[in-house]
């Protein structure tokens, strides 16, 4: 942004604080045809805290929302792209890529987005989708597994998620991942850092306020992965919690630790509801 | 002159930090969360304070707060109260107890403590998500407290 640009903005703010604060009521619809449920009634866990949620666009500006409306404007769809190709290209030991097992990717992985992380019965544990596809590179193909945040494994989630969008977030919280969801929620809740700050502070209590030059949404993750303009590439949910973690003056957690993986799955629970929206635009 | 002022009393400052200077942990907060005695002994400086309220670096209370006196300073925040008229509706030893440690004043509240080194989950070496070793150091030094506090008793309703 320029400075004129931010110099207007700051004027704007300063004033009518109120008026920008609020979540608009704009409507969702991605390439005039796949209509998003952006605002929906509280998943039944979450009714004593809060009655609505909200996906994180309605809390950025009506440019940044415009990106994600179109996907020929959408920057995030190039990665997308490089992923769809990477889908096809044999890789490690085996001589295998995605497409040898999962064949067309808009048939075998609609709806699975929706789902993660999720149970893998054999493995006994909780899977994200970054660890499904880790597992599927080192396992099935004979391949090196890819960075958990790194942008091969964020392209690829992008390409996973486009085909579930406009899909409601349906992911389990009982049965054999009850432990983990309630981990997860532990943290959630927990005030870590010098600042004493928890991710509810911030998105439970507080969203829809301005921190800063911020407008606090409620920090959830159905668009992930996320574009965003600031850094301007594919963001993961754990690289986004990592900020967020380190923002509060507190060590982190590790990407793909079994930490972020319990706050993961608590925090994909409370958009349940919400459509897949990833790949996002967010500033 | 005023420049004159802030370099002594930032001398002093450092000279006071081992003899006069209250340690976090010897803060005395009244029930209230009030703190009566002054954390150096020397006067805070109001101009050096409006500064660390703006400054991301230091208090970044305009993070939280929006104050009509740093309307100069882009973007205020809104998580909470204004901070006009603070000076009206809080004693000095309120203020300087609401700045260290404003969970002794009101509990549970959101807000930071300023000047506490230790008692965190996940302490953190400031903004590097590494791990920090308490006791850390007060996000504020006890001068910059002063300085804070002497701004924030400026803050008048007309
Ligand atoms: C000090 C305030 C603060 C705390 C504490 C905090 N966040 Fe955030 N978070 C932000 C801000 C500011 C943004 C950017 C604006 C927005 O989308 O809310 C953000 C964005 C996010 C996003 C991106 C949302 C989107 O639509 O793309 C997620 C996800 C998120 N936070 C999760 C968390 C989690 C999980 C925690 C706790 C581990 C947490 N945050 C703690 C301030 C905070
Ligand atoms: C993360 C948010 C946050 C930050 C940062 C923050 N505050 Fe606060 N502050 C609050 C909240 C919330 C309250 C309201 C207290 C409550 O009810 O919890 C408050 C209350 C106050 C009050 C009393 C309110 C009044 O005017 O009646 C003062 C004075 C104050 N803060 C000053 C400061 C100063 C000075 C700084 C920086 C050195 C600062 N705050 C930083 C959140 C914050």
């Amino acid at each position: 942004m320029n400075y004129k640009a931010m110099t207007a903005i700051a004027a704007a703010l300063t004033l009518p604080m109120a008026a920008f604060a609020e979540p608009d009521d704009d409507t969702l619809v991605v390439n005039d045809e796949i209509q998003m449920v952006t605002k929906t009634a509280a998943p039944a866990h979450l009714s004593d805290v809060m009655d609505e949620v909200m996906s994180g666009w309605h809390f950025r500006s009506d440019e940044t929302q415009a990106l994600q409306m179109d996907d020929f404007e959408n920057p995030a769809m190039v990665f997308v792209d490089q992923a769809m190709e990477a889908w096809d290209t044999a890789d490690g030991s085996e001589g295998k890529s995605c497409a040898s097992c999962h064949e067309d990717v808009e048939t075998s992985m609609k709806g699975v987005r929706a789902v993660y992380p999720k149970w893998n019965e054999q493995a006994g544990e909780v899977r994200t989708l970054a660890m499904q596809i880790n597992d599927c590179r080192e396992n099935q193909m004979g391949a090196k597994k890819w960075k958990y945040t790194g942008g091969d494994m964020a392209a690829m989630e992008a390409l996973i998620s486009v085909q579930s969008r406009g899909m409601p977030v349906n992911v389990a919280i009982d049965g054999p991942v009850q432990a983990t969801w309630e981990k997860g929620k532990e943290m959630y809740y927990t005030r870590t850092g010098q600042l004493e700050l928890s991710c509810a502070n911030c998105h439970e209590d507080s969203y829809g306020m301005m921190i800063r030059a911020d407008h606090l949404s409620q920090g959830q993750i159905n668009g992930f992965p996320t574009y965003r303009l600031k850094n301007a590439k594919l963001n993961t949910v754990h690289a986004r919690f990592k900020g967020c973690v380190r923002d509060t003056r507190a060590e982190t957690y590790k990407p793909g630790s079994d930490d972020f993986i319990a706050l993961e799955l608590y925090v994909a629970s409370r958009g349940n509801g919400l459509s897949v929206e990833g790949p996002s635009v967010r500033n | 002159m005023k420049r004159l002022s802030l370099t002594l009393a930032m001398c002093l400052a450092g000279t006071m930090s081992q003899a006069g200077e209250v340690a976090p942990k010897d803060v005395q907060y009244n029930e209230d969360g009030a703190v009566a005695a002054s954390l150096t002994g020397v006067a805070g400086d109001a101009a050096n304070g409006a500064l660390i309220v703006g400054s991301k670096k230091k208090g970044n209370c305009v993070a939280c707060h929006a104050v009509t006196a740093l309307s100069d300073v882009p973007f205020h925040g809104e998580i909470g109260p204004m901070l006009d008229g603070a000076g009206d509706r809080w004693s000095e030893a309120e203020l300087r107890g609401l700045v260290a440690n404003a969970k002794m004043t009101f509990e549970g509240t959101m807000m930071p403590a300023f000047y506490k080194v230790d008692g965190f989950i996940r302490p953190g070496d400031a903004y590097t998500g590494k791990a920090g070793t308490e006791p850390l150091p007060p996000i504020l030094t006890a001068q910059e407290i002063e300085d804070v506090v002497a701004f924030l008793a400026t803050l008048k309703e007309e």
